[in-house]
């Protein structure tokens, strides 16, 4: 229905494998003349890595893409724009010290001459190429005084305007554009997605499928890796593509259910009352009781990350009260929530999990080296043997306790930072924040196995997971969040789970 | 589901409203303020502040700091550091007393032996810079080096005996001349305006600012960042060298030490000033309301009696306080400070 002249680009059969997973598999996807596709699917599916490939970041390893009817490869992101196509980061790649002006032609020839600054004429230009995008800003402003929204909107001209430099209308790629954008600047965005269709085309990535539905019109669901659907937005609805999203696809065993047992009715391990931290994350209340595992769902910027955060001393508690295990704390910093008994497994395992440079032994006994050691000082004889004594047990696979952690697996590497605080004696919570991230399927069924042990042996644990269904099966208990308020609590016993549909509805 | 609406509003001005933080102009005007509340406090304590005869002595004593902190302000922009300061000074000290007319040897270049000095040292601030982007060591590690080596060139330069300068022409560069002021100052402003425009105006300038505040993100642009952190070095290597000379004028001969105690000040002069040690935000006018603090504070300290060491004690205390005043609203439990 198509003709060729129409279509800016075509994704055709592309696969993608890594280490253990295959991230895109065969899969196809179109995009034509003034245009907005709508891309969806779950943390996994392989919208990521979809995008990368559109954007040159990485590269398939079967399958080609067409731009504008011509076979391309790109090696790189510069080569994507160079044909026009252009991605707008969640994480922003602005020069927060530099003018609008400045940021919008960062790297261009034509802004100086003889090195001097044509200040005036870039000013001009750079007005513009905002009002084409009917945008209100001060080519003078400095970009550091900017909000998020502001910020995104100036990216989006720089895109436009980077894209424009092939001499083709644009293809401007938005990741997850609104996740911590408010209503009103999402209308507004939405404006702008509206008049980038008349000079371009458009992806429009998004976990919302309402907003999906407004603004494509076309969408592409991605579940694990196939692209499953591809609708007409005019015929769809949230109901339809939830489902083609969410799937049913749950193999028996792998998340170790027979291992969840209910959990003790007793004194809760800890409970949060009207917890706040700013309009992050406002007035959540619950209680975990010991051998409870606590899932929290939500989207990204639903609140809790940061709830998490503040659970842990991380980030300061607003307002609100929190006992542990009856009695009143409030944390002045990491260090004193472990002190008092929480543990806390960052997402990012490298960067704030283990310390890459120190063997494992060292990692292990970070957080508790008051366990082996004598006075002031470690004790050697004593400290290996313990790390040996949860190396068996945890299975984790590494030469010795001397090993660099940064040599080992990732699965390996996660349960090292588990057992670094299963060694504290005295821990009554474990707050996990995706431990199965990145990991294969192995070590991920290993992972969930450790973590109903650590239930089973009465600890309370706190977990945000990478999919609804990781949260769903391996939690006694489900709180959605959405805009950092806690939407609904429901209870996952073992043989009676809820739907999926059941948390999306009042995650979106 | 939130339904969407699509109500139409004024985007850059509600937002402006609701989110511009107003602490980044506070920030700006602050150290002026100090200045301004100094004056004022000297003024009023001592009648002998506000007379011409200080204010000749004041400009004297900050025009070295001015040229300095000048150069000292586009590493800092970029983030990095220089150390070297001192050891720059002592050797184009060295330098210029040797190959101008003096007393140790025959040689006598003239003006040909400041541009030799300048050189000198602007070939120090190269080699820092190619350390910082070539063999990636931290300028930190890497200026505290060329620091001692370049005093350590300094003083087998001197070998134990003392070149007087005799030429009359370079001396006087050092005395008073135009309403008083002695040749230096004016030096001195002149570097300061350039600087001031070679940061506003130029790409290099805006650059420099851009990479001490993303320096990822301008790689990525395409931007050939080394050669700008090597420039930035430069810059720095040639103000250190420019300041060797005029303290040289100043005390009539090669001294090794002539830049003694500089590199606090300088850094102190940048930082005081609101130009952040973490690169990006800041600038020469910000330097000159810094070096014009630290000189009218250390004056009126003098007028007003107070001891050497207790001078060095407020200065210390008060870059300390600029540093924390600077990094106070972006201070959260999680950063991490090295």
């Amino acid at each position: 229905m198509s003709t060729e002249s129409e279509t800016v680009l075509a994704i055709r059969s592309i696969t993608k494998r890594f280490p253990g997973v295959t991230a895109l598999d065969n899969v196809s996807l179109e995009v034509r003349k003034h245009e907005v596709v709508g891309l969806i699917g779950e943390n996994g599916s392989g919208k990521s890595t979809l995008l990368k490939i559109i954007s040159g970041v990485q590269q398939p390893d079967e399958g080609t893409v067409e731009v504008r009817g011509k076979k391309v490869s790109f090696a790189s992101p510069a080569q994507a724009l160079a044909h026009g196509i252009g991605m707008v980061y969640q994480e922003q790649s602005l020069v927060p010290a530099l003018t609008v002006a400045e940021n919008i032609f960062l790297g261009m020839p034509g802004t100086s001459r003889f090195g001097v600054y044509r200040w005036r004429e870039m000013r001009e230009r750079a007005a513009g190429e905002l009002e084409r995008l009917g945008l209100r800003m001060d080519p003078k402003a400095v970009v550091e005084e900017f909000s998020f929204a502001q910020r995104q909107m100036l990216e989006i001209t720089r895109v436009m305007q980077l894209g424009q430099r092939s001499g083709h209308e644009p293809l401007v790629i938005l990741d997850e554009p609104t996740s911590v954008l408010e209503q009103g600047e999402i209308d507004i965005l939405f404006e702008q997605i509206r008049r980038l269709r008349e000079q371009g085309s458009v992806i429009f990535v998004s976990h919302r499928l309402d907003e999906v539905l407004a603004v494509a019109d076309r969408v592409y669901v991605l579940r694990d890796g196939h692209c499953v659907a591809e609708t007409p937005t005019a015929q769809a609805s949230t109901a339809h593509l939830l489902a083609q999203m969410v799937g049913r696809e749950i193999s028996d065993g792998h998340y170790s259910e027979d291992l969840q047992v209910p959990y003790d009715e007793g004194e809760p391990a800890l409970r949060a009352e009207g917890l706040s931290t700013g309009p992050e994350c406002r007035d959540v209340s619950f209680e975990l009781r010991k051998g409870e595992v606590l899932g929290i769902a939500g989207v990204i910027g639903s609140g809790r990350e940061d709830l998490c955060r503040a659970l842990f001393g991380a980030v300061p508690v607003k307002q609100g009260r929190l006992w542990l295990g009856g009695r009143r704390v409030r944390f002045r910093s990491p260090a004193a929530a472990a002190r008092a008994g929480i543990g806390y497994l960052p997402a990012e395992r490298r960067i704030e999990g283990a310390v890459m440079g120190m063997s494992v032994a060292e990692n292990m006994v970070l957080a508790a080296p008051s366990q082996v050691s004598r006075g002031p000082f470690l004790s050697r004889g004593h400290w290996l043997k313990e790390v040996e004594r949860w190396c068996e047990r945890l299975r984790i696979k590494t030469p010795s306790g001397a090993t660099s952690i940064g040599l080992l697996s990732g699965g390996n590497q996660q349960k090292v930072v588990l057992a670094k605080w299963m060694l504290k004696q005295n821990l009554k919570v474990l707050i996990l924040d995706h431990p199965a991230r990145g990991l294969d399927i192995g070590a991920k069924q290993e992972v969930y196995r450790i973590i109903r042990e650590l239930a089973q042996a009465g600890l309370g644990v706190i977990l945000i997971a990478d999919t609804l269904e990781e949260v769903i099966s391996l939690s006694h208990t489900v709180l959605v969040m959405k805009d950092g308020v806690v939407q609904r609590r429901l209870d996952a016993p073992r043989g009676a789970k809820p739907e999926q549909v059941e948390i999306v509805e009042h995650m979106v | 589901m939130t339904p969407v609406t699509t109500e139409q509003q004024d985007p850059a001005a509600a937002q402006a409203a609701r989110r511009r933080v107003p602490v980044p102009r506070i920030r700006n005007i602050a150290p002026l303020i100090a200045l301004i509340v100094v004056a004022v406090l000297f003024a009023s304590l001592n009648g002998r502040f506000l007379t011409v005869a200080n204010a000749r002595s004041l400009a004297a004593q900050g025009a070295l700091l001015m040229v300095l902190a000048t150069g000292a302000t586009f590493v800092i922009l970029l983030g990095s550091i220089d150390l070297s300061v001192e050891g720059v000074m002592g050797m184009t000290s060295m330098v210029v007393s040797l190959l101008i007319a003096n007393t140790r040897n025959s040689i006598s270049l003239g003006f040909l032996a400041v541009v030799i000095a300048l050189a000198v040292g602007t070939l120090a601030g190269v080699i820092n810079g190619l350390g910082l982007t070539l063999a990636r060591i931290p300028s930190f590690m890497f200026t505290l080096g060329t620091w001692y080596a370049a005093l350590g060139v300094a003083t087998v330069l001197f070998g134990g005996n003392t070149a007087t300068i005799t030429s009359k022409g370079f001396l006087d560069l050092g005395a008073p001349w135009l309403g008083g002021f002695p040749p230096t100052v004016f030096v001195a402003v002149a570097v300061a305006v350039a600087g001031w425009a070679v940061l506003r105006y130029t790409k290099a300038g805006r650059y420099i600012r851009a990479i001490g505040s993303a320096e990822e993100v301008v790689a990525l642009s395409g931007v050939p960042v080394r050669r700008y952190k090597i420039l930035a070095f430069g810059i720095a290597g040639f103000t250190s060298a420019l300041a060797g000379v005029m303290a040289s004028a100043q005390v009539g001969n090669g001294n090794v030490n002539v830049g003694s105690g500089m590199v606090f000040t300088t850094i102190a002069a940048v930082v005081v000033g609101g130009t952040l040690l973490s690169g990006g935000r800041g600038g020469v006018l910000h330097t000159v309301v810094g070096v014009l603090l630290l000189t009218v504070l250390g004056d009126g300290m003098v007028l007003a009696g107070v001891s050497t060491y207790i001078q060095e004690s407020v200065q210390g205390v008060i870059v300390v306080a600029a540093v924390a005043a600077a990094a106070w609203p972006q201070r959260s439990r999680l950063r991490i400070a090295k």
